[in-house]
């Protein structure tokens, strides 16, 4: 049975894939990830604010008292080196290349067009396999348009593809009023692989407080519906490989990626629930479904129901809407 | 060969070669020194070597007394050892000063001299502490410059290691320790030259060791003491040629000459000033200044080694023609024929002309005066005033120069006008907030100019003694010779005013050049900003034909993500127009340094800076001056025209910038201020301010409670007080029965003294249903709400207190109705420490008598020119002073002492006059109820009665009972500090009046680092907490205080953090100023020095104690006494992880950047002795106390 793929140019044993997650944070945590089968790790992510925010956090505490009092001229000893860059995150990354045989893929989540790009060398050089690249973007400012938030997004991609050689995956929201133009544009701009789709955690109401707070909620089965679509209309018209992420969570999900042209499955909140053991469980389970309907290859069924391969195609339209609503019934 | 020129101040130089010239160094921080310790534990935790190739240890102790111990063990030890200090600190040396110097042991004492304490503490230079200490054999020498600070810092190490003689090495506290200035360094060449590895090795050879066991320290009988004192006599003899030797030596490797005692002047003069310390300059720039323009046949002695002091090497120094003397002190000794040098001086003199070839045709006629106490401006007009008066025929003597002494008429007048301006020197003057970054900008400009161009800067720093809202003046020098004014700039070429505000403040055009250079930072545009500056500044900037230019650098600042850190942009501005340098040349050297400051701390910062400097020349604007009117804003007074006299005629200069004008007349004698003044000094600092909601506040009287400058004030009052209110005065129905009917309940803030801390809105506990972000307070611009504000406030202080006997005391938003008598201090926006202290002033504040141990406290609480302790309408409020730092306990023990003395007498004589009296009312007195309010105002009503009762009785003891008789109401001794006092430096004392049993009650507020001083670690710092001296984390637990107090079984002892639980806080103060005997409060402090926006201090409280990192209790002995557990413990169990508080600050979280792996260990040793501790104080709380007293006595 070959359940290999090949993601992005990565040759990868199966076609299941740790995504961004604390499970990455320790090492030893990674290792039981590629022991219970994972095909290849995508790191947690580096995050523009954090660097950014302590940085600037550290520089304002130590200076905004200074020089304000005769008797204090400072409150805080000299430390000749913060450890305030990404080296931290980078010095993790070497450490996962030395513990893992898999593929290891960075990740770096950030907005703007700053510093935080030359980030990505330092993963690169740190022996990254390749570099996800999370735009979490939430265009709340009234005078930006939909124009100038995809041309954000295609110049973050573009800065980080001139800065290294390794592939650069892009995960994408799905929140674009044209989805396959901007994926079509982000294909031209050199991204490698389309990761479809990230989440952005919403915030929830806390009504004992009366106060916003944010609450982490892992993914659900149902959650892969859009990225299928995408997958499957996206699937031949890009060059880029493509990955669904959110809802991943038993053999099936994964055959349905498979069929509508995805490269590879990621899996997180699954692992969080119920253990990384789940990545072998499904394998196995996957292995024993391909084995009852004769499928002697993942490659075999890749793409096998994506929009063109389907009798259907305005199933993954506004047609599938239409019947689905003919088919309620009250 | 060139060596490196560097920009440095005093202190740097000094530790510069200290760090390079030892092995050990023991330290105690006190100012102005603590910056000589900082560095050399910086450069020891860094790795930085001394010129053998070893790190030398650095170690902060408990107190200078300590730190001299350390020292002198160290030394006999056989270690090349030092010690930094100053004042107090040198003082509580003086006993170990003794014993090195009569063991003959080589050490340098480096010392930032400064002021001792008398009528006051002085944090400023002179020479006081110094001189105090010439008695010990310690031989002294002074340095004048920041120059001479690196080259006497090595020169007396050599000469140390040879004679034998330990050194004091001295430079003027602040000007000198503190003054930027360039300089060349000495490299390890030069300092390896200059020590003698063999002298090392002799004072390695005579340690103790017990491979070589001797006695040193042996006790002597009248026998032969005084024989083995006279023995070292032959290296006192010595050592002045010693130190000369090593002059010379110093002066073939560097090319700079110095001497024991250097002439500077005309050859022939016939009257010399002889001096030390940083005066020194100024005379020489005035001599120069006068030679040159009139020919005068002046000159100055200048004295650097003091002692041993050498009478032939000064006589030959002194030109043969000298007729008249004048020997300036920069310090004082009240009874004292003359103060030290001149003595030194008239004695030399005398000697040699009493032998038999004297060396001058006829007795110098010797006068004596002082100057510069406490760093008084010592400029050229007053050298000119030494010297025009030594012109009179019968000068005075015994004068003092720099100040109007209009009462022993001992001044002399100088003349204000005689000003010098050097050529081809620029001078600038800057005013700036403290928080604004002026300083610092400042300081990289000296640096850039200094060390990246062929010119002398020198910079000089001026700060506020408020700690909130505080302004800076910066004092700058360049130019192509070097400089040599040691006074601050008195007419500049450039002035820079970095906030608008302050137009109103000072006079800042005050000292600036015809034509020069006005930088100001204003929201107000070149065509607009003439219209809203006060008329005078207007009217200066046109008669002086000013060059003026404007930038908004707070929109700027705004704009590249600064924040208010407007320094880069201000800094851009001022090398864009002074032409100090080329501006391409300035603004690329400008990003150099950036670069250098700001690449460890990553590329954000560095490119934010970069933008900041490139936008900044774009909204740089010129103003023209052709066709500008003069405004009609007139600057208000300083303070009200209600303020009592002493305020409105002396404190109000202090306040506008001008107490050099305060005569000696004008001051009290002996250290006594009035109360009440802080009212006064309206600073208008807040940008925001709170306004109270009514339609939905609770009445919780948390807002009131937390207010760190009691800025918001709560009353309930009769309804009819509202007839003549202003028509914006807020006020609701107070909810509660002591409130009564027809009642009035306000919360009001004092809109001009409110410091914009937003802790109120913060705590606020209610939530406007309308709109979750608003509260029952809500922050809002102060300038649009100030006038209103003003008159609600003032309003609000007529309507009458609510009476204190019908407030429920344990309630939080009871107790919130007591007038706070401590108000409007000087504290941090923001501060933890002053809700403690308030609090006392609310519950106990009209029977308090207050110790206050040296620190945050004692500054705040005490430092002109206004004070924060006030008084009740009744005239009733803290009596407050401040001793020292090491002696606080015990002063407060001597102040309960004294009370109970007068309160025995008192009962004494009342009892011996109960039939005169009344036997009935003294039965009352003796006996009465005074454990709450109502008790005490009874109380306080009888020895009324009593005070008319003596009064009609003659006879003695009557008048000595009415002197005596209001100790008679209870009275409450409030011993307060912070932790470097309670845990360090005055545990000793703090620990003997614990177990004294008197009835003191004790307040530790705990900010878990000398936070005064800046930062330095202390007994309480947390462990994984980065201090100063704990560069690395501490690596051990907190001192658990409360445990130690706990041990003596009859002491009362809580934890508090009153953001936490301001309800246990309330109960805890009055338990233990009920309790009569000791009582120990350790207060939660946040404070800036834990590196975190105090805005967010009530949740990093909640979080210390829910982390279980402070536990909250109280240790009550009168519940033992019932047999029940003494301690209560008033926290729960951990529910947050440690790190969820640490990390919330800077000085836990700095190590996670600069020691990952480190900070992780520390964390976990931190985490575990938090659980260790729990479990101890829970398992504590639990034991059942009674049982144990049951079986005691079946045993029995």
């Amino acid at each position: 049975m070959d359940l290999s793929t090949t993601y992005m140019g990565l040759k990868l044993k199966n076609p299941i894939v740790a995504s961004a997650s604390p499970l990455s944070k320790s090492i030893d945590a990674a290792r039981s990830l590629e022991d219970a089968g994972a095909s290849a790790v995508v790191c947690y992510s580096l995050f523009e604010e954090q660097i950014s925010h302590e940085a600037n956090e550290l520089v304002y505490y130590l200076e905004s008292t200074a020089d304000s009092y005769a008797e204090a001229l400072s409150y805080f000893p000299e430390s000749g080196d913060y450890n305030l860059g990404p080296e931290e995150y980078v010095n993790h990354i070497r450490k996962l290349k030395v513990a893992l045989s898999i593929p290891v893929i960075g990740s770096l989540n950030g907005v703007s067009n700053g510093g935080w790009i030359n980030y990505a060398k330092k993963i690169e050089d740190a022996g990254a396999d390749a570099i996800e690249l999370n735009i979490y973007y939430i265009p709340t400012d009234f005078q930006i348009n939909g124009l100038r938030v995809e041309d954000m997004y295609i110049e973050d991609v573009r800065a980080i593809k001139s800065a290294v050689k390794i592939p650069v995956a892009v995960k994408l929201s799905p929140y674009f009023s044209a989805m396959a133009n901007m994926a079509k544009k982000l294909d031209e701009a050199g991204a490698d692989a389309l990761v479809l789709f990230n989440r952005f955690y919403q915030p929830d109401i806390d009504l004992e407080n009366l106060e916003v707070f944010p609450n982490l909620e892992l993914s659900n089965e149902w959650e892969l519906r859009l990225p299928l679509r995408w997958i499957a209309i996206l699937h031949n018209n890009v060059k880029a490989s493509l990955a669904a992420t959110s809802g991943i969570s038993n053999y099936t999900d994964v055959l349905k990626v498979m069929m509508v042209g995805g490269d590879v499955a990621m899996m997180c909140s699954e692992l969080l629930r119920h253990g990384v053991k789940r990545i072998g469980e499904i394998l196995k389970d996957l292995e024993i479904w391909m084995e009852e309907k004769e499928y002697d290859s993942v490659s075999l069924m890749k793409g096998s129901m994506d929009y063109s391969s389907v009798k259907e195609p305005a199933a993954f339209e506004r047609a599938n809407y239409m019947k689905l609503l003919a088919s309620y019934k009250i | 060969m060139e060596r490196l020129k560097v920009t440095i101040d005093g202190n740097e130089a000094a530790a510069y070669v200290a760090h390079k010239v030892n092995e050990v160094i023991a330290i105690y921080p006190i100012t102005p020194s603590s910056p000589m310790g900082e560095l050399s534990d910086t450069w020891s935790s860094t790795g930085k070597k001394n010129i053998w190739g070893t790190v030398p240890s650095v170690i902060e102790m408990q107190s200078e007394g300590g730190a001299a111990g350390t020292v002198h063990g160290a030394l006999q030890a056989g270690s090349l050892t030092t010690t930094f200090t100053a004042s107090q600190g040198l003082l509580l040396m003086i006993p170990n000063m003794y014993k090195i110097a009569g063991e003959l042991t080589s050490t340098v004492f480096h010392v930032t001299a400064r002021t001792l304490s008398t009528h006051a503490l002085s944090i400023f230079g002179d020479h006081s502490d110094v001189m105090a200490t010439r008695q010990t054999g310690f031989a002294m020498l002074c340095s004048n410059s920041v120059q001479e600070v690196m080259d006497f810092a090595l020169i007396s190490q050599a000469a140390t290691l040879k004679s034998r003689i330990p050194f004091l090495h001295f430079f003027d506290g602040f000007r000198t320790s503190h003054e930027v200035m360039k300089i060349e360094q000495l490299d390890v060449e030069d300092i390896k030259n200059m020590i003698d590895d063999e002298l090392v090795k002799k004072h390695r050879s005579r340690a103790l060791t017990p491979d070589n066991p001797f006695i040193r320290g042996s006790a002597q009988n009248p026998d032969v003491f005084f024989q083995g004192r006279e023995t070292v006599n032959k290296f006192y003899t010595a050592c002045s040629s010693v130190t000369q030797e090593a002059m010379d030596k110093f002066f073939t490797i560097t090319g700079r000459r110095y001497n024991l005692f250097d002439y500077y002047g005309a050859p022939d003069a016939e009257r010399v000033i002889v001096m030390m310390g940083s005066g020194v300059e100024t005379a020489e720039e005035t001599i120069d200044h006068l030679i040159k323009t009139t020919g005068e046949k002046i000159g100055l002695l200048i004295v650097r080694l003091f002692r041993p002091f050498d009478t032939s090497f000064f006589i030959n120094k002194l030109p043969k023609t000298v007729r008249k003397i004048s020997v300036l002190d920069r310090t004082k000794e009240p009874g004292s024929i003359g103060e030290p040098l001149y003595l030194d001086i008239v004695t030399s003199v005398s000697e040699v002309m009493s032998r038999k070839d004297p060396p001058f045709e006829k007795m110098p006629l010797i006068t004596g005066g002082r100057y510069g106490l406490s760093s008084k401006e010592f400029t050229p007009a007053m050298v000119k005033a030494v010297f025009d008066e030594l012109k009179k025929d019968e000068p005075k003597n015994h004068f003092t120069v720099g100040i109007n002494d209009d009462v022993t008429f001992t001044s002399l007048d100088f003349e204000t006008d005689f000003i010098l301006s050097p050529e081809d020197q620029i001078s600038a003057l800057f005013y700036g907030l403290g928080s604004d970054g002026t300083v610092g900008a400042n300081k990289n400009s000296i640096k850039i100019i200094g060390e990246e161009t062929e010119n002398y800067a020198q910079g000089y720093f001026v700060y506020d003694s408020k700690k909130s809202g505080s302004t800076t003046i910066s004092h700058l020098r360049f130019g192509k010779k070097p400089i040599k004014s040691t006074y601050l700039v008195q007419k500049a070429d450039f002035i820079g005013c970095h906030l608008f505000n302050l137009l109103e403040k000072f006079d800042v055009l005050k000292e600036i050049k015809e034509g020069g250079t006005f930088l100001l930072n204003s929201i107000y545009g070149k065509d607009e900003v003439f219209e809203k500056m006060p008329a005078k500044v207007c009217e200066q900037i046109l008669s002086k034909k000013l060059n003026f230019y404007v930038i908004d650098a707070f929109k700027v600042a705004k704009e590249t993500g600064m924040g208010l850190r407007i320094n880069t942009i201000m800094q851009t501005c001022f090398f864009a127009i002074s032409g100090v340098l080329p501006r391409d040349e300035a603004i690329e050297q400008i990003k150099n340094a950036i670069k250098k400051s700001y690449s460890s701390k990553g590329d954000e910062i560095v490119i934010k800076n970069f933008e900041a400097v490139d936008k900044t020349l774009a909204n740089l604007f010129k103003v023209e001056l052709e066709g500008k009117k003069i405004s009609n804003i007139e600057l208000k007074p300083v303070v009200s025209d209600n303020a009592p006299d002493y305020v409105k005629n002396v404190l109000s200069k202090i306040i506008e910038g001008l107490g050099d004008d305060v005569k000696v007349s004008e001051m009290p004698e002996d250290g006594t201020f009035p109360s009440s003044t802080a009212q006064w000094e309206k600073r208008n600092i807040a940008h925001q301010i709170p306004v109270w909601d009514e339609e939905i506040c609770i009445q919780c009287g948390k807002c009131a409670m937390i207010c760190p400058h009691a800025c918001i004030r709560i009353k309930a009052y009769d309804k009819s007080f509202l007839e003549n209110a202003p028509a914006s005065f807020k006020h609701m129905e107070g909810k509660g029965k002591e409130f009564g009917e027809d009642n009035a309940y306000t919360i009001q803030v004092a809109p001009e003294d409110c410091t914009g801390c937003t802790l109120c809105f913060e705590i606020c506990p209610v939530k406007n249903k309308k709109q979750v972000k608003l509260k029952a307070l809500n922050m809002q611009p102060q300038l649009e709400l100030r006038e209103q504000e003003k008159a609600n406030w003032e309003y609000f202080l007529t309507i009458p207190e609510f009476e204190r006997t019908q407030v429920n005391t344990g309630l939080v938003k009871s107790s919130q109705l007591f007038q706070p008598l401590f108000e409007f201090s000087g504290a941090c926006t923001g501060c933890g420490e002053t809700p403690y202290v308030k609090l006392v002033s609310q519950l106990f504040g009209d029977r308090t008598i207050i110790a206050n141990a040296t620190g945050c406290s004692s500054i705040y609480g005490g430092n002109l020119p206004t004070t924060p302790w006030t008084k009740n309408n009744e005239g009733r409020g803290p009596a407050w002073s401040n001793s020292l730092f090491e002696d606080n306990a015990e002063f407060g023990l001597g102040m309960r002492m004294s009370i109970d003395k007068h309160n025995e007498f008192a009962k004494e004589l009342l009892t011996g006059l109960s039939s005169e009296i009344g036997e009935e009312i003294v039965n009352d007195i003796l006996n009465a109820d005074q454990s709450d309010e109502p008790g005490i105002f009874e109380q306080r009503k009888r020895v009324e009665l009593l005070k008319e009762k003596l009064s009609l009785i003659n006879k003695q003891e009557a008048g000595d009972l009415l002197s005596l008789c209001d100790y008679l109401v209870k009275k409450s001794v409030w011993i307060m500090g912070g932790d470097g006092w309670a845990y360090d430096i005055g545990f000793g004392g703090l620990d003997h009046v614990m177990a004294s049993g008197k009835n003191v009650n004790i307040l530790v507020l705990d900010t878990e680092v000398y936070s005064n001083t800046g930062g330095q670690m202390s007994k309480s710092t947390g462990l994984a907490a980065v201090a100063k001296f704990a560069a690395s984390g501490k690596p051990n637990p907190k001192k658990d205080l409360a445990m130690m107090a706990i041990n003596y079984g009859n002491v009362y002892v809580a934890k508090v953090a009153m953001g936490a639980n301001d309800t246990q806080t309330l109960r805890a103060f009055l338990e233990a100023e009920a309790y009569d005997g000791p009582s120990i409060i350790i207060a939660y402090s946040h404070c800036i020095a834990h590196g975190f926006n105090m805005e967010r201090a009530i949740e990093h409280q909640k979080a210390a104690v829910d982390s279980g990192y402070w536990l909250l209790f109280r240790h009550n002995p009168l519940l033992a006494g019932e047999g029940k557990n003494p301690l209560k413990l008033d926290s729960g169990e951990p529910k947050i992880k440690l790190e969820d508080y640490f990390y919330k600050e800077t000085r836990y979280s700095m190590l996670t950047k600069s020691e990952p792996e480190h900070a992780k260990a520390l964390l976990k040793l931190a985490q575990e002795d938090v659980w260790k501790r729990w479990k101890m104080y829970k398992h504590l709380s639990e034991v059942n106390m009674s049982e144990d007293t049951s079986k005691t006595e079946s045993h029995n």
